[in-house]
């Protein structure tokens, strides 16, 4: 039995794995915070993607682009965070069914 | 063959003097009136109006020795700035003063200065009198566009000019509503009118590709030119014609002939002066002027002309039938006016240009003085203007009486004021022209002379009437008689004197002189054969005058005796001819008739068709079928805003989905 190495393929699919994890997360969750952490989780399952990508490509065009990733997300969480801290000062509620103002 | 004349323009830089005086006194009281009101001291207005106006006679009269100097066929003209410059087509602002529009310079500016005059006086009373002299200068202005115009374009914009100032002045009193309605009438016949010139500058630019008119003129002297007008047809009748036809329906609208007449009487609603400054010495001989100004085109088509003459002559009598009756003072002058104009006409439809201007010029002295003399009648009266509430005026008001004794003798043809002489020579020319067939000549003659027994007959009633019968005014009107001031008798004198001594400008030469008048506009008219008229004796002449006076005289007599003191059979008169005179009383009906054929109609047109199908059904219906078909679209579709930001990123992951499989499956 040989020994199982671990290649490519296996990070793309944790990658994958983990991308899809957070998709329904953020469709099916209703806690604004929750939706959010799950937005981070797609965050993270492409950068890791990326990562595998510079590491057996060996091309660090993938590492640069999870930099920009995690740059993107730090501000992300800053405004995203103070947002929903916005909110449930106005409205008292995170829940999302519950904030559709913006309707027709 | 005459010989041809040569034309040769000079240049002159005091043209434009002639129109620009009155255009800034227009400027200053209409300015002055807007921002000062009342306030604007009447002196001063009554000075600038009346000073810009004589200062525009002067001018003329300048012009007028400046073209005695010059040699035959010699014109002034001043460019003034380009005007409408597209591709090849050029039309200057440029002045014309020839030996034509010269003669309507000096009657616009002198009669004009007159009754400008005269208006200081007549509206000493009324509160806007600044707005009514800036009108005033401005009808001036315009109607000097018009006359002086070097191209047809130009002319157009004076001729509407002179129509917008004629709407402002009818409806110078607008608080009365029969009075702005009155102007509203004369507005629109005359656009109506004005259609038609439109019609023939268009066609006249199409086919000639001239806009100048010595350009017109230069153009149409070469016979190939010529031939192709008169030869080519368009819609039936040859092209010169159908330009002439068309121009003359503008004519119609602002001279007031048949069928677009019937706006002038109604015109009476403006103040006095105006009706005899724009509705009779002036602007409504716009047509006459314009006829002979194109009297190139109108030589090439006797067809047109045979129109004209028939047209013409025919509202001469109609609207002198009318006169007959009319009560209201001023009423009985406008029909008179248009029956007048009707007499013009003819002379220019038989090709008498000569004698049309002629009478031009007479009737602008005499008709202005039997309209300020009647003003002057209004005025004493305090507003009165019924004939039926006047009478014994002679010796109240005797420079009014005798002023228009002088009038009267003249519209009625008498031997040898100034009516007479034009007249005859109308009724001479209309007997003896060679550009109609004989039967065609002898009718207009023959309706001509009934017209002008029926002249003397209206106007001797109306100065029966007015002076000479006993008072028949209400006591407190009565008591207020007075004589003008010398700001209208003045004008009234000096317009007499020139109805008695009009004719010697234009002395017959059966008679003796030398017909000055017609040889100054001689050359006007090149190509106008005046062969058939040596073919008459002068004892035919003679024989002629004598039988239009001795009707006249006939008439006048007649009538006299009857007022003086039959007046029972006047009124036995009236009822045997029961039907005629209430058919004449209220106007044969022609209001009314138009009222029910074109007005009622087309005003149902316009509200079941046009308002009602046109633009409620189909313009509104297609901009409101727009908005309801994006109303309904987007009714269906708004339901996808849910306000949910989870089901729009569901939209998201479907769409990306789609994408993918679109990309991998065509693959």
């Amino acid at each position: 039995m040989s020994p199982i190495v671990i290649g490519l393929d296996h990070f793309l699919s944790l990658s994958a794995v983990l991308f899809g994890i957070g998709m329904i997360g953020a469709l099916v969750r209703r806690n604004a915070i929750t939706v959010f952490m799950s937005i981070e989780l797609m965050l993270n399952a492409v950068n890791l993607a990326f990562a595998a990508f510079a590491y057996y490509r060996w091309d660090t065009t993938g590492q640069v682009f999870v930099f920009l990733v995690m740059v993107v997300a730090a501000c992300e969480v800053a405004a995203g965070l103070a947002i929903i801290l916005a909110l449930f000062r106005n409205k008292e509620t995170v829940n999302l069914d519950e904030l559709n103002v913006m309707r027709w | 063959m005459e010989q041809a004349v040569h034309i040769a323009a000079v240049t002159r830089d005091y043209l434009v003097w002639i129109p620009l005086l009155p255009l800034l006194g227009f400027l200053f009281n209409g300015i002055g009136w807007i921002l000062l009101r009342e306030k604007l001291p009447r002196t001063v207005v009554n000075w600038i109006a009346c000073l810009t106006v004589a200062g525009g006679f002067l001018f003329s009269v300048r012009g007028f020795f400046d073209l005695m100097s010059l040699p035959v066929g010699s014109y002034l003209h001043q460019e003034i700035f380009d005007w409408v410059v597209v591709g090849d087509i050029s039309a200057p602002f440029g002045l014309v003063l020839d030996r034509l529009s010269a003669v309507m310079c000096l009657v616009v500016t002198g009669v004009g200065g007159l009754i400008h005059l005269y208006s200081t006086g007549y509206m000493g009373h009324d509160h806007a009198f600044a707005r009514y002299f800036a009108y005033l200068n401005l009808f001036t202005f315009a109607m000097l566009i018009l006359v002086m115009a070097a191209n047809i374009l130009l002319m157009f914009v004076g001729w509407e000019g002179v129509g917008l100032c004629s709407y402002l002045l009818i409806g110078f009193w607008y608080e009365d509503e029969q009075k702005a309605i009155a102007g509203q009438k004369a507005f629109i016949v005359n656009r109506i009118g004005d259609f038609g010139f439109l019609i023939g500058i268009f066609t006249l630019f199409l086919f000639t590709g001239q806009l100048d008119f010595y350009g017109m003129r230069a153009w149409m002297a070469d016979p190939l030119n010529a031939e192709f007008l008169t030869k080519g047809t368009l819609l039936g009748v040859s092209i010169a014609t159908f330009i002439g036809i068309a121009l003359f329906v503008g004519a119609t609208g602002k001279s007031a002939q048949i069928p677009l007449y019937v706006w002038l009487p109604d015109a009476m609603a403006g103040p006095t002066p105006v009706s005899a400054l724009i509705h009779a010495a002036t602007m409504v001989t716009a047509g006459v002027y314009m006829i002979g100004r194109m009297s190139f085109l109108y030589v090439l088509t006797p067809e047109a002309l045979a129109i004209v003459a028939g047209i013409g002559i025919a509202t001469a009598i109609f609207s002198a039938t009318i006169g007959l009756t009319q009560n209201d003072i001023k009423k009985v002058l406008a029909y008179s006016t248009v029956s007048q104009l009707g007499y013009m006409f003819a002379a220019m439809g038989v090709g008498a240009f000569a004698a049309g201007i002629f009478h031009l010029t007479t009737h602008a002295f005499f008709k202005a003085l039997l309209f300020l003399g009647a003003g002057s009648v209004i005025h004493g009266l305090s507003g009165e203007q019924d004939m039926r509430k006047m009478g014994g005026l002679s010796s109240k008001m005797p420079i009014t009486f005798m002023t228009m004794l002088a009038a009267w003798l003249a519209i009625a043809g008498i031997f040898p004021f100034a009516g007479f002489v034009s007249k005859d020579e109308i009724l001479w020319k209309a007997f003896s022209n060679s550009v109609h067939a004989t039967t065609f000549n002898t009718a207009v003659y023959v309706v001509g002379l009934v017209a002008a027994g029926l002249t003397a007959i209206y106007m001797t009633r109306l100065m029966m009437m007015t002076f000479m019968t006993k008072s028949r005014m209400e006591h407190d009107v009565e008591h207020h008689v007075h004589e003008s001031p010398w700001t209208m008798a003045l004008p009234l004198v000096l317009l007499a004197v020139l109805s008695v001594l009009g004719g010697l400008l234009n002395w017959p030469k059966a008679l003796g002189g030398s017909a000055l008048f017609e040889h100054w506009l001689e050359p006007m008219w090149p190509g106008l054969h005046e062969a058939g008229a040596h073919a008459f004796s002068h004892a035919l002449e003679y024989g002629l005058m004598a039988l239009s006076v001795g009707i006249a005289a006939t008439a006048i007599v007649v009538v006299f005796f009857l007022y003086r003191s039959h007046t029972d059979k006047i009124k036995a008169l009236a009822e045997n001819m029961h039907l005629f005179y209430e058919a004449s009383l209220n106007k044969y009906w022609v209001d009314e008739i138009y009222k029910a054929l074109i007005i009622e109609p087309l005003k149902r047109l316009s509200d079941k068709v046009l308002f009602r199908f046109v633009d409620v059904g189909i313009v509104d219906g297609a901009v409101n079928g727009v908005g309801s078909v994006t109303k309904l679209w987007a009714e269906l579709w708004k339901r996808m805003q849910s306000g949910q930001v989870q089901t729009y990123a569901l939209y998201m992951v479907f769409g990306v989905l789609l994408v993918l499989c679109v990309h991998f499956g065509l693959r």
